[in-house]
C-alpha cells in the first residue's frame, strides 16, 4: 500500500513538471517579445525541474542520491533566477523597441540593474 | 533691519538689478585663456595616446637588419637550413610510412587492437592500475604519453592566446608617462589609478554578488569531488578543471578583475600553470623510465576502491585538472580584458 502510494505521488509530480515544460515549451515558441519568452524559459529551469527531480527523490526514497538531487534542485533555483535576471537587464538595456512591448516607468529607470 | 549678506554683490540677484539700474556691469573673471589651455592639454594628450599606436622602429635599425640578412654567411647557412629541413620532413615520413606495412591488416581478426588490446583493458585494468573508473586507468596509465600531449596541447594554446592577446594595463607610452609623472610628484593614488582601468570593473549586479558568493564555493568543491573522484567515477581532470575555471570566471564575473587578483595573479598563474606541467612531466618521465627498464614502481596502488589508491593517477589529475582550469581563465580574461 505504502509502496504504491510512494509510486502515485511520485509519478504525478514528475507528470506535473513534464506537462510544465511542454508549456512552457510553447509559450518560449509562440511569445514575440524577449522578455516574456524568458518568462517562459525560465520556467523549465525552476518549476518543472523542481517538479521531475522531487517525483525523482520521492521514487528513489530518503538516501544519498536523493540528497544530491536535493543540492541540484538548489543549484538551479540559486542559479537559474539570476542568470534570467541579468539576461533580462541586458535586454532591457539594448532594446530598442521597449515601450512598444511594454510598460516602462521613467526614462531614468530604465537603466534597471545596471544604473551605476 | 536684516541680515546684510557678504557676497550680495555677486549673487544673480544683485547683477540682475544692477543690469536694470544700468550700473557698470559686474565683473566676471575672464575664463578664456584657462578654456583655450584645457582644450590644448587635451588635444595633446590625446595625440601622445594615439602616437603610442603609432611608433614605428627606428629606421636605421631596419636598415642593419636587413643588411645583416643579407650578407653571404648568413644566405648560405640560409639554404643549407632549408635543405636539411627538407631532407628531415621527407625521412620522418618515410620511416612513419615504412612503418604502417608492419602493421596488421585493417579490421583482421587477428590484430592485437581488435581482442588482446580491449580484453586486457577491461579485465585486468583495476588489478594493474588500481583504478576503479576503466577510462581513467586507460588514459592516464596506458596511454599516459598521450594524455601528456593533450595536456601540453592546452599549455601552448594558453601560450599562443598570450603571444597574440596579451597587453598589459598600462604600457603604451602616455599611461607611462602618466604615471611616471604621478610617481615623482608622489602621488601614488593617481599612479595606481593610472595602471588600472576601471571600464573593467565596473561594480557587477548585487543580486549575482549574493549569489555568487553562496555558489562559487560549491561550484569549486564540487571540481574538487570531480578531480579527486577522478579513479573512483566519472570524471577526472579534464572535467574537474573546466568546473574549476567556470567557478573561477563566475567569480571574477560578479567582483570583478580587481578582487580576483587577490588570490589568482599573473604570478600564481604561472606558477601554477608551469609547475603543474613540469610535475606531470616528472611523473611521466618515471612511468617511462620504469616501464621501459622493467623496473616495479615503487609508489604501491593501494586498495581498490580507496580514494588514497591507483598510485600516481590522483596526483596526475590533480595537476591536469589545475592545468585546464589555469587554461580556461586565461582564455577568458585575455579574451576580456587583454591580462589577467
Amino acid at each position: 500500500m505504502m509502496e504504491w502510494l510512494r509510486f502515485i505521488v511520485g509519478g504525478l509530480c514528475i507528470l506535473t513538471g513534464v506537462v510544465t515544460a511542454c508549456i512552457a515549451l510553447y509559450g518560449l515558441f509562440k511569445f514575440r517579445f524577449a522578455l516574456n519568452r524568458m518568462q517562459a524559459a525560465a520556467m523549465t529551469d525552476t518549476l518543472s525541474i523542481l517538479l521531475v527531480l522531487l517525483g525523482l527523490i520521492i521514487l528513489r526514497g530518503f538516501s544519498f542520491d536523493a540528497l544530491k538531487l536535493l543540492l541540484i534542485i538548489l543549484f538551479f533555483w540559486f542559479a537559474s533566477p539570476v542568470s534570467s535576471h541579468l539576461l533580462a537587464g541586458l535586454e532591457v538595456e539594448i532594446s530598442d523597441r521597449l515601450k512598444d512591448n511594454c510598460e516602462v516607468e521613467s526614462e531614468d529607470r530604465k537603466g534597471g540593474a545596471h544604473a551605476d | 533691519m536684516s541680515r546684510i549678506r557678504k557676497d550680495y554683490e555677486k549673487s544673480r540677484r544683485a547683477r540682475f538689478l544692477s543690469f536694470v539700474r544700468g550700473d557698470d556691469p559686474v565683473v566676471t573673471p575672464d575664463r578664456t585663456e584657462e578654456w583655450k589651455r584645457k582644450v590644448e592639454e587635451r588635444a595633446e594628450s590625446d595625440r601622445l595616446e594615439n602616437a603610442s599606436y603609432l611608433e614605428l622602429p627606428d629606421i636605421d635599425l631596419q636598415a642593419r637588419e636587413r643588411e645583416r640578412i643579407n650578407t653571404k654567411g648568413v644566405r648560405v647557412f640560409r639554404r643549407i637550413y632549408y635543405v636539411l629541413a627538407l631532407v628531415m620532413c621527407f625521412l620522418i615520413a618515410g620511416m612513419l610510412i615504412l612503418n604502417i606495412a608492419y602493421m596488421p591488416e585493417f579490421g583482421s581478426a587477428t590484430a592485437p587492437t581488435d581482442n588482446e588490446v580491449a580484453e586486457r583493458y577491461l579485465e585486468k585494468g583495476g588489478e594493474e592500475t588500481g583504478v576503479v573508473n576503466a577510462v581513467t586507468g586507460m588514459i592516464l596509465q596506458y596511454r599516459a604519453f598521450d594524455t601528456f600531449g593533450e595536456t601540453n596541447v592546452l599549455f601552448i594554446g594558453a601560450c599562443t592566446v598570450i603571444i597574440l592577446l596579451l597587453h598589459r594595463e598600462g604600457e603604451n607610452a602616455a599611461n607611462r608617462r602618466r604615471k611616471k609623472e604621478a610617481e615623482e610628484a608622489g602621488d601614488t593614488a593617481e599612479s595606481d589609478r593610472v595602471t588600472f582601468s576601471p571600464e573593467y570593473d565596473r561594480r557587477g549586479d548585487i543580486i549575482l554578488q549574493k549569489i555568487a558568493s553562496l555558489v562559487v564555493p560549491m561550484i569549486f568543491l564540487f571540481g574538487l569531488y570531480i578531480l579527486l573522484n577522478g579513479h573512483l567515477s566519472p570524471g577526472g581532470g579534464f572535467s574537474g578543471g573546466a568546473v574549476l575555471g567556470a567557478g573561477l570566471i563566475l567569480y571574477n564575473q560578479a567582483f570583478g578583475f580587481r578582487r580576483t587578483e587577490r588570490f589568482f595573479d599573473e604570478k600564481i598563474y604561472d606558477v601554477l600553470k608551469v609547475g603543474s606541467l613540469c610535475l606531470y612531466a616528472m611523473i611521466i618521465g618515471y612511468y617511462l623510465f620504469t616501464g621501459a627498464n622493467g623496473i616495479a614502481s615503487i609508489v604501491p596502488l593501494g586498495r581498490l576502491g580507496d580514494i588514497l589508491s591507483s598510485g600516481l593517477i590522483l596526483p596526475i589529475n590533480l595537476l591536469v585538472g589545475v592545468e585546464v582550469a589555469c587554461t580556461m581563465y586565461a582564455f577568458y580574461a585575455l579574451f576580456r580584458k587583454g591580462s589577467f
